[in-house]
Formats: structure tokens, C-alpha cells, sequence
């Protein structure tokens, strides 16, 4: 909201500079966002009075004009279109200087001499845009400033109230906040109620009491269709925000700055027989102020007549009921909606108004015979007209809770002691009534305005900000408590991505919502795709399913940038939707792309391939110490290239994949070269075991190796199996040296060069016993694989 | 003897030009072997006069000695030159970079995270974790923030149209963690957040962390000291923290936390917009709501609860001035991070 200082200080005026109220305000939870000046810094102009105008000899658009200021007469030839004789206005006298680069001198415009100049709005800062010279109000004070005259040394103030002080959008709300905070006197305008001087009512049925307790109405006749809205209120509305539209309707947003209570004008002639304030019908229609049609919830509370439906109540009016500038005849309204009857309407027809902003958050339910004695006061004032008696339709009216407080209870949150006085001084400038004061607790009634107390907790908040966040103290953090386990039955993600760092994975962050082609074509599993109900745009519209759509699209952003090899990591959530239930696992997902090393003089500078990868990923599952666990086995992935693709198990149970990525995705992507991913289910992989050391052994070990031949299609683990077996218990590691495929070699054959390593925990083996193992090592191999030793 | 004088100095000339061990040890055995020409010497001794005998063989041991200790110099000359040509072959430029694999380094978000952690976990904090698609009772309703409520409107939600959304905080693990266990709490909550809202200030997805810390008699004191504590600790410097009255649902009394300017150490400038402040998160004593929402005694209990936006913590720390470059993911921005 933004409010006027000077309309501020009319109603509290602490003897306090702009700077130190703006802070005190924000320090008392009313953020101030800004300031700014309510109007250029402009200099030299005062109110005079346009006493000829006569057209320019030489110039069809020009007049020319002798302008008084009340003790001299100037000669100024003006372009206005809208410059008369009588007309007081705003005069920039020669000297005057309007903008740092713009000062008034004497001049000829075509001819004829010009002293001074009769100022536009917009000129002067006081409009986006006008279409004449500004015209003031005929009781203007001639030759006054025209700064003092409109107050314009004044500082325009914006505060970022938070959605429970609705009891703040307003003048007299933010100068209860402020007479609190300075102890300082409240004045508020004076105005008594119109008497009524006709009879006439028109009747109000209250059909949904529970949204609309109380609405009170007012028929004024026969207003002045001519009369303009006055300077000063125009001016007041300028300063807040809100345009000048036509009398009525300003009067209307005038008391609800004033006041805080939205009202409504309706045009009394296209009413029919009466108000009903109800919920809407199924499908009923209703074209709004601003010419949209809408079509009503059930759930909508509207203000009917007893035909159709004339305005969505607390958010705004309807267009075919409306004042406009024939209106002769008014029907002023002014109500309290149920804040739950009206939070969310704003927004379920996609808009949001003065009004509904207000009553969503609590307009206060005792306010509205005021708010509607004070707009007749200004209607009849500026519009003329007779006003009828208040109508008054009442029913289930909210009562005043009553909250209690415990001085033991303030200190106990607030951690300070607050003097007993202090704190019934402050409650109760906030309008709160003692009702009750025991020997440590009181009990109050919270005001009509303040939708935000119901607790003694809320009146806790008020006492910490009306004593000063400031003024509470730094208290030492106090005991840690037991000393925590320092976990060794997990490996910690902390752990992992130091070690990819280790090997080279730079780690990465991609959003959690993807593009949902790439996504899809990537996916693996049962799993369906979460789609977001409203995503932000079409490239970010499904949760991912598994890491590797924005590990790519990390990788096309960077190898579009030049970069000849990306290693990247990312750990985070994956999501889908499996038989209806949600599943949400954190994994760990990497890519590996370009060459080995970065180039540099003395390394390979081959690609990377997938032994690269499969060395980085068994480094990552032998963090646990259970190396054994895992394996890799054969399988296909829909983003992976059959036949360099594994599925990575732990006791046979599935925790991940890895392999390259499928050419023609790859292709698509337009990526050269061959891309390598991994992904892991961190909770799959990261059980620990915890080392428990076994005795070295003190006597020397043996190695024997093998060179056989076998065809090219065997699987090396199967191999390994076989001589893990065969090798009995004292066969400490088998190393495979060398793989060989080529023409020394039968076609369809590869031979593996493998390393045995023995050793007894007691005793040295002899020859006879390791020679008895070697030969059946081989003889396995050549029953199960027709191995054949070279 | 004067056959002897001639041998010795032919002897002594040739160990002399010898050019390498295997010539030397090759001249040592052809005068010192046991059939070697000095050796061979003694051996006529026989055919002397005895008288002249000790002489002679004196002579001749003396010549043998002479021979024998220039073939060691000589040895040790040649090891020598051997030694120095093999360092001089051997000799490298130590100028030439070091063969390297390029190590990776964390996300600055991450590293953030990591150092919060480090920070909170001294004073007894433990890290909890809760899932990221959630329903509306744990990250609003528990919360206090009811349907319609207008705070929902300001929290941009991302929704899936099943009653499930992405959770807008980190504050649903806190009603998640306490509704699972018993009080005292003390633990923090680092994790993605979204909210449907993307320009040069926002990402619709970003870092917070949050903290609880319920116990009999926790006040808005103990509060104020913990953030302002870990703020100097995080930014490593004594910069005065700012508590600002706001609200949030969840938290009464509530505030924002503003830090000193990092920059200008409050004295205003580009980067606080003159303001000399930064808002770094929001905290407050938890709502007694909530706590009964997570089954908590609000009445022997207390607690304070914070959150803090972590990617803001490390455009801070790490001056980093766009926030675009927070998820694009170029290496040359994150390799910046070593």
C-alpha cells in the first residue's frame, strides 16, 4: 500500500523526520519498500488566475493571455487548448525552475512576449500524462505557492504489508500502528452523520448470513451529473496510487484509504426490487466493471437484485449496474464479507482488486456504519443530492475474542523481561480492552480490526514488536546435548562426491522438471512420468525419472561452448509414479564424454571409453568396503547401446546401470562421439561395513599365471567365477594383465592373460599343492568354456 | 730392475688412458693376476743372490703398490664421470607442467550446504531430509497455513493436480520430522525448493535450509543469538544481523533476517542497494500450532525455526552476480569452484 505522509501526519503527527518514521515502520513489521517524492522539485509556481484570453495574432493553436497573481498581471501566451478567463491555475512565473534542465525566461513566441508559463499536471510531476493546463478549484488562494498549496513537499510511502495486518490498509490503521510506536496523539477527521432528509430506503435480505453478516445501504437522490471531483482529493487518490475516475467512485476508494472499508456505488435506477446478497446460481453470468464476462462458481458470493446477479461481492461490481457519469440516483453500499467467503475468489477469476486484497484479510466488522456515514458526508458535499436513512441488514455478527496472557508466558518466548506496565500500555494502544488483570495474567478483547489475535502467542508477537526486536538480547547458544555416533553403516553422499570430485566429475545441478520428449526416450522401468499441473514452461513440464536429461543437457551446453571433454556428477531426486503411488529416491548420476586426460604433452589423449567409467563407478561402490557385493550384469536400457550396457546389482538386487549412450539418440542430440552414464540408487549402494582386519600372514605368497585362449563371446566374470572356485580357499586375487583379440589368433577367439596369487595363512604351499590347483583351473576351463591353454 | 722401472711406467701409462671399468679391471689383471707381469716378477726373485733378495722384492711390492693404487683412482675417476654423465643423460625440465587428471569440484550450492552443516552439526544440529513432492497438509496445513489462506497465494505453487505439489520450503521436514519422534529437537534441513516465479531474481527451483530447535524454555533470545552466531561464522566476519518484524504463518514472533552488507560492511553500496543491508532469510518462535499439529506439548515446549536461502548464502559469499549461472551448469563457472 501506498499512503501520503503528510495524509499520515494529519491523523498522528510524531515529531519525528521521514527517515526515522519510515524505519520505524519497517522495524514494527510494516515493511516500507520505497519512498518518493510526491511531486517534482520544481520551483517559482504559484496559484494565479487567468483574467483574459485572446487569440494569438500570428499562431492558430496559441493564446495569449494576461494572468494575475494577485498583485501583478503577467503576459503569457499559452498552447493550451483548455485555457478560459477565470480559470485558476498553476503559474510558473519567469525564474521559476520546473526540472534541473528547464527554467522559465522571457521570451517571443512568434512575436508577441511571454512571462512566465501556466503549467500542465504532467509538467509539474503530478500526472503520467495530461491534455491542457490543470485547473484548480475556484477558492484557490491566488498567488500562494503552489507547493504549499497542494502540499507537495511531501514523501509518498510504500509499505509491503504482510497478508495479517490487513488492519493496516489504511490511513487510520498504519496512524494506530504509529501513535503506539510514539506515543502519540490520534486525531482523526472530523465529520458528524447526515441527518436524513428523505425516507426513502430500499430493502436488503441477507440470503448467506455465515458470508455476509452484516450490509448496510444508503439511497442518495437526484446528485449533481456535473460536479468534479476536488483537487485535494484528487490529489490524496494521486498519492496512493489510485486514479481519479469520476465523484462518486472516488469517494468511494477515498473512504477505503481513509477508513480501510471498501465500498460500492451502484446506479439506484437499474435495480430491481431489491439487494440480495447470496451465493451464485450454477452457471450464472455476470460481465464485470473492467467488460469481462465471467461465469460464477456456486461457491461465489454475489450482490443480486432480485433479477440477476449485479456484483461479485468484496471483489468487484458489475458493469450493467454501475455508476457512470448519468447517474442521478445512488445506492451506496458498504458491508463486512467473512474473510473465508472471500479469500481466493480474486484469484479463482484471475484478478485481484483493491477490495478483495482487503476483505481477504479482515475488513473490520465494526467499521461499516462509519465508513458509510463518512462517504454520504463527502458525497453530499461534492455531489449534492439527498441522502435516505442507513439501512441496516445484520445477522450472526463475529463476537470479539478473548485472549489471555501470562507475564511468565512473555518471558518465557520472548527471553527478556517486560515491565508489567509496558505491557498493558502497549496492548492496549493497540486497542485492545483490559477486561480482566490478575497477579501475573490479564485477560482482553481483541478489536473489531485485528482478524490476526487469538492466542496468547499473537499477543506475545504484538508485545515483541511494539518493545522492539531490537531491544531483545543475543542469548549464548546453550548445551549441544550427547555427542552424535559418527556413522561408519553408511557411506555418506559427502564421501561419494569427494571421490568423484577425485576422479574427476565436476558436480552439477540441473532442475528437478524436464523437457518430457528426452525424458521419455531416456526412462527405464515401470515408473510413469509426474507431469507438473502447471509448469513454468513446456521445456520444464515432467519430473525427471532419472538424472540423465539434464546431465545431457549439461553437456550440450558446455560442449556448445567449446569444451572438448565433460565429466559431470549430480546427485538428487528422481520421481515417477508407479501403480498410483509416488516414488521419489535420491540417485547419483554421471556422464562421461570427450577425452581420457585434458590435453596436455605427456598423457593419452584417447577417448574415454566405458572401462573409463565402469573403474570411476567401482571406485564409488568400493567406498562401502563391500566391493563383493556388486556385480555387473548384461542387460538393456532404453537411453543405452546394447552390448555396452549393464545393469549393476548388489546381492542380485538391482541399485543402478551404466553404459554409452545409444547412437541414434546420441545422433539426435547431435553430439559427437561416444557419451558414457551411470546412475546409482544412493540408498542401493551406500550400506557400510565397517573393516574388521584379518592377520597377515608371514609367509610368502605364489603366482602363477595363464595365458589361454577361449571365444571371443565368453564373459570374463564367468570365467572368473570358475577359477574363484577352483582356486580353494587359499587363492588371494586373480588379476586379469592382458586381453588380446587379432591376427595371431584364430578368428572369433580371444586370449586372456590372467595372474593367480596363493597364499597360506601358516605355512609356505609346496609346488605339488599349487600345480594341483592350476591343472584343475584348466581343466574347468576347457570343460566349460573349451579353453585352451596357449 | 730397470726392467721393472719400464714395466711400472708402461703399466701406470696404460691405467692412465684406460677408458672405461672393464679396460681397467682388464690392465689389472694382466700386471696384478696371479700370472699378471708384476706377479710374475716375485717370482724370478728366486733366481737372485739371497742378499739381494729383500731388496728386489721390496722394489718390486712398492711397484705393485703404485700400480695398484693408480688403477683404484683411476677407478674412481671413471665411476665418477660415469655418475655425472648418467645425472647429465637424466636431466629433465622440471619447467614442463605435471601430468594431471583434472580433479572435479562441488557445486557452489553444494559447498554451501556443506559448510552449513559444518557449522550447525558443532552445536549439535543433525541434518534431516524429507521428500520434495509433498501433499498440502505437510507443506501448508501443518504449517497453519489453511486452503484460501492469502500466504498460499504468495508461495507461487507448483502443483500436480492430484493434491500433490512440490514442496515450497524445506518446513514441511520439520512437521515431518517432528510428528516421527520426540522432542528436545535440534536439527537442520537443506534441500531443493520451487515455486512457479522465474526472472533475473528467481529460479523456479532453489536451495533453502532450515533449522528447528524445540526444548523446554527456548526463547526468541536464544534466536537471535544462534543466527547472529552463525552468520559470522558462515560469512567469517563480524557482521551484525538485523531482525525484522515479519510473519509467516508457521512462527510467532517472526522475523527477517538481514546481515550486514558483505561488501560494505553496512556502510551502503551497489550490491545492498545503498541499504547496507542484505536479507539473507526469516525466522521465528514456532507457531503453537504447529508444534500441536506435530503432536508437540505446547506449553512444556518452546522452539525457534529458521530458514535461509542457501543459493543467495553463495552468490554472497562467492560473489557471484547473476543467478542464471547458478543452474546452467557451465564448467567454466563451476571449474571456478577447485
Amino acid at each position: 500500500m501506498k499512503f501520503s505522509e503528510n495524509w499520515l501526519r494529519e491523523w498522528v503527527n510524531p515529531d519525528i523526520a521521514t527517515d526515522k518514521l519510515v524505519h520505524q515502520l519497517t522495524m514494527a513489521g510494516l515493511e516500507v519498500d520505497g519512498t518518493e517524492a510526491a511531486a517534482n522539485s520544481f520551483s517559482g509556481v504559484v496559484v494565479a488566475e487567468v483574467q483574459s484570453v485572446e487569440k494569438h495574432p500570428d499562431a492558430d493553436k496559441l493564446s495569449v493571455c494576461q494572468v494575475s497573481d494577485g498583485k501583478e498581471t503577467f503576459q503569457v501566451v499559452c498552447g493550451a487548448p483548455n485555457v478560459a478567463a477565470g480559470l485558476k491555475v498553476p503559474f510558473a512565473k519567469v525564474g521559476a525552475i520546473l526540472a534541473e534542465d528547464f527554467s522559465i525566461k522571457k521570451a517571443k513566441l512568434r512575436g508577441v512576449e511571454s512571462n512566465g508559463m501556466l503549467c500542465a499536471a504532467e509538467e509539474l510531476g503530478l500526472a503520467e500524462k495530461s491534455d491542457g493546463i490543470m485547473v484548480l478549484a475556484d477558492d484557490a488562494p491566488i498567488g500562494e505557492d503552489f507547493r504549499d498549496y497542494l502540499q507537495l513537499d511531501d514523501t509518498l510511502i510504500e509499505v509491503d504489508l504482510t497478508p495479517n495486518r490487513g488492519d493496516c490498509l489504511s490511513i487510520a490503521g498504519l496512524a494506530r500502528e504509529v501513535s503506539v510506536l510514539n506515543n502519540s496523539a490520534l486525531n482523526g477527521p472530523d465529520f458528524t452523520s447526515v441527518k436524513a432528509s428523505i425516507d426513502e430506503t430500499f430493502p436488503v435480505e441477507l440470503h448467506s448470513p455465515e458470508d455476509c453478516p452484516r450490509y448496510l445501504g444508503r439511497v442518495i437522490r437526484n446528485v449533481n451529473i456535473n460536479a468534479s471531483t476536488p483537487l485535494w482529493m484528487q490529489e490524496k487518490l494521486r498519492r496512493s496510487g489510485i486514479r481519479s475516475i469520476e465523484p462518486a467512485v472516488d469517494v468511494t476508494n477515498y473512504v477505503m484509504l481513509e477508513l480501510g472499508q471498501p465500498m460500492h456505488a451502484f446506479d439506484l435506477d437499474v435495480l430491481q426490487g431489491g439487494i440480495q446478497v447470496r451465493r451464485a446460481a450454477r452457471n450464472e453470468k455476470l460481465v464485470l466493471l473492467d467488460g469481462r464476462e465471467v461465469e460464477l462458481s456456486a461457491d461465489t458470493l454475489v450482490i443480486a437484485d432480485h433479477e440477476k446477479a449485479l456484483a461479485m461481492a468484496g471483489v468487484m461490481g458489475g458493469e450493467h449496474s454501475g455508476v457512470t457519469s448519468q447517474t442521478q440516483n445512488l445506492f451506496l453500499e458498504s458491508a463486512f464479507f467473512n474473510p473465508l467467503a472471500i479469500a481466493g475468489k480474486a484469484r479463482q477469476y484471475g484478478m485481484h482488486t483493491d477490495a478483495s486484497h482487503r476483505f481477504e484479510r479482515g475488513v473490520d466488522y465494526a467499521l461499516a456504519e462509519k465508513a458509510i456515514e463518512r462517504a454520504t458526508q463527502l458525497m453530499l458535499e461534492i455531489l449534492g443530492g439527498e441522502a435516505g436513512p442507513v439501512i441496516k441488514a445484520e445477522e450472526n455478527l463475529p463476537e470479539a475474542p478473548e485472549v489471555s496472557l501470562r507475564a511468565e508466558r512473555v518471558s518465557k518466548i520472548l527471553g527478556v523481561e517486560v515491565a508489567v506496565g509496558d505491557i498493558e500500555t502497549m496492548l492496549t494502544g493497540l486497542g485492545l480492552e483490559l477486561l480482566e488483570k490478575g497477579a501475573d495474567s490479564w485477560r482482553f478483547r481483541i478489536p473489531s480490526w485485528r482478524f490476526d489475535i487469538a492466542l496468547e502467542a499473537d499477543l506475545i508477537e504484538e508485545l515483541a514488536r511494539i518493545y522492539g526486536y531490537d531491544n531483545i538480547p543475543l542469548a549464548p547458544i546453550s548445551g549441544a546435548g550427547a555427542l552424535k555416533p559418527a556413522t561408519e553403516t553408511t557411506v555418506s553422499l559427502r564421501k561419494i562426491r569427494s571421490r568423484l570430485n577425485s576422479l574427476g566429475y565436476q558436480e552439477v545441478i540441473n532442475y528437478s522438471f524436464v523437457e518430457p520428449e528426452l525424458e521419455k526416450r531416456l526412462a527405464e522401468g515401470a515408473g510413469a512420468a509426474i507431469a507438473l499441473a502447471n509448469p513454468i514452461s513446456s521445456d520444464m513440464a515432467v519430473m525427471r525419472r532419472n538424472l540423465w536429461t539434464g546431465l545431457l543437457q549439461t553437456l550440450k551446453h558446455n560442449q556448445n561452448r567449446q569444451q572438448n571433454r565433460v565429466q559431470v556428477f549430480e546427485s538428487g531426486m528422481v520421481f515417477s509414479n508407479e501403480n498410483g503411488e509416488t516414488r521419489q529416491q535420491v540417485m547419483l548420476g554421471g556422464l562421461l564424454w570427450g577425452s581420457e586426460n585434458p590435453e596436455q604433452w605427456g598423457a593419452s589423449t584417447r577417448n574415454s571409453d566405458f572401462y573409463d567409467m565402469k573403474g570411476d563407478v567401482e571406485s564409488i561402490l568400493g567406498l562401502g568396503n563391500a566391493r563383493g557385493e556388486f556385480s555387473f550384469a548384461v542387460a538393456e536400457h532404453p537411453a543405452l547401446q546394447p552390448g555396452q550396457s549393464a545393469r549393476i546389482l548388489r546381492m542380485q538386487q538391482p541399485v543402478g546401470w551404466i553404459g554409452a549412450l545409444k547412437p541414434q539418440i546420441q545422433h539426435d542430440l547431435d553430439i559427437p562421439g561416444k557419451v558414457f552414464l551411470f546412475e546409482l540408487a544412493l540408498a542401493g549402494i551406500n550400506a557400510s561395513v565397517t573393516p574388521r582386519v584379518t592377520a597377515l600372514s608371514r609367509y610368502p605368497s605364489v603366482r602363477r599365471d595363464l595365458a589361454i585362449m577361449v571365444d571371443e563371446s565368453l564373459v570374463f566374470s564367468e570365467l572368473e567365477g570358475v577359477l574363484q572356485e577352483q582356486g580353494g580357499e587359499f587363492l588371494e586375487n586373480i588379476v586379469l594383465f592382458d586381453v588380446y583379440q587379432g591376427e595371431k589368433l584364430e578368428k572369433g577367439k580371444k586370449s586372456l592373460a590372467i595372474g593367480l596369487t596363493f597364499q597360506h595363512p601358516s605355512r609356505t604351499l609346496n609346488d605339488d599343492e599349487i600345480n594341483g590347483i592350476i591343472n584343475s583351473c584348466i581343466k574347468a576351463l576347457e570343460a566349460q568354456f573349451n579353453a585352451e591353454l596357449r | 730392475m730397470e726392467n721393472l722401472e719400464s714395466l711400472t711406467s708402461t703399466a701406470l701409462q696404460a691405467i692412465t688412458e684406460a677408458q672405461d671399468i672393464t679396460e681397467l679391471d682388464s690392465l689389472r689383471v694382466q700386471y696384478l693376476g696371479k700370472k699378471g707381469s708384476l706377479t710374475e716378477q716375485l717370482k724370478s726373485l728366486g733366481k737372485l743372490p739371497a742378499e739381494d733378495r729383500p731388496k728386489a722384492g721390496a722394489a718390486i711390492n712398492q711397484a705393485k703398490q703404485e700400480v695398484q693404487e693408480a688403477i683404484n683412482a683411476r677407478k674412481l675417476s671413471l665411476e665418477q664421470a660415469a655418475t655425472s654423465a648418467q645425472l647429465q643423460r637424466e636431466a629433465i625440465d622440471i619447467s614442463l607442467p605435471g601430468r594431471r587428471r583434472q580433479a572435479g569440484a562441488l557445486h557452489p550450492v553444494t559447498r554451501t550446504i556443506d559448510r552449513i552443516e559444518d557449522i550447525f552439526s558443532a552445536a549439535g544440529f543433525v541434518t534431516v531430509e524429507g521428500p520434495e513432492i509433498e501433499d498440502e497438509f505437510h507443506n501448508f496445513e501443518a504449517l497453519n497455513i489453511p486452503e484460501h489462506h492469502p500466504a498460499r497465494a504468495m508461495h507461487d505453487t507448483f502443483y500436480f493436480g492430484d493434491g500433490t505439489l512440490l514442496r515450497t520450503h524445506t518446513s514441511n521436514v520439520q512437521v515431518r520430522t517432528m510428528e516421527n519422534s520426540e522432542p528436545p529437537f535440534r536439527f537442520i534441513c537443506p534441500g531443493r525448493v520451487y515455486r512457479c516465479d522465474s526472472d533475473l531474481t528467481h529460479t523456479p527451483m532453489f536451495h533453502q535450509v532450515e533449522g528447528v530447535l524445540v526444548d523446554e524454555n527456548v526463547s526468541f533470545a536464544d534466536l537471535k543469538g544462534l543466527v547472529q552466531n552463525f552468520l559470522s561464522a558462515f560469512f567469517e566476519a563480524d557482521l551484525q544481523a538485523r531482525f525484522r518484524p515479519s510473519y509467516f504463518p508457521f512462527t510467532e514472533p517472526s522475523a527477517e533476517v538481514d546481515v550486514q552488507c558483505v561488501s560494505c560492511q553496512g556502510e551502503g553500496c551497489r550490491v545492498c542497494s545503498h541499504s547496507g543491508w542484505l536479507e539473507v532469510g526469516g525466522c521465528g518462535m514456532i507457531h503453537p500450532k504447529v508444534l500441536e499439529f506435530s503432536n508437540v506439548d505446547a506449553e512444556k515446549y518452546t522452539g525457534y525455526a529458521f530458514g535461509m536461502g542457501v543459493d543467495r548464502l553463495a552468490m554472497l559469499r562467492y560473489e557471484i552476480k547473476d543467478l542464471r549461472l547458478m543452474f546452467e551448469n557451465d564448467l567454466r563457472f563451476l571449474q571456478q569452484f577447485s
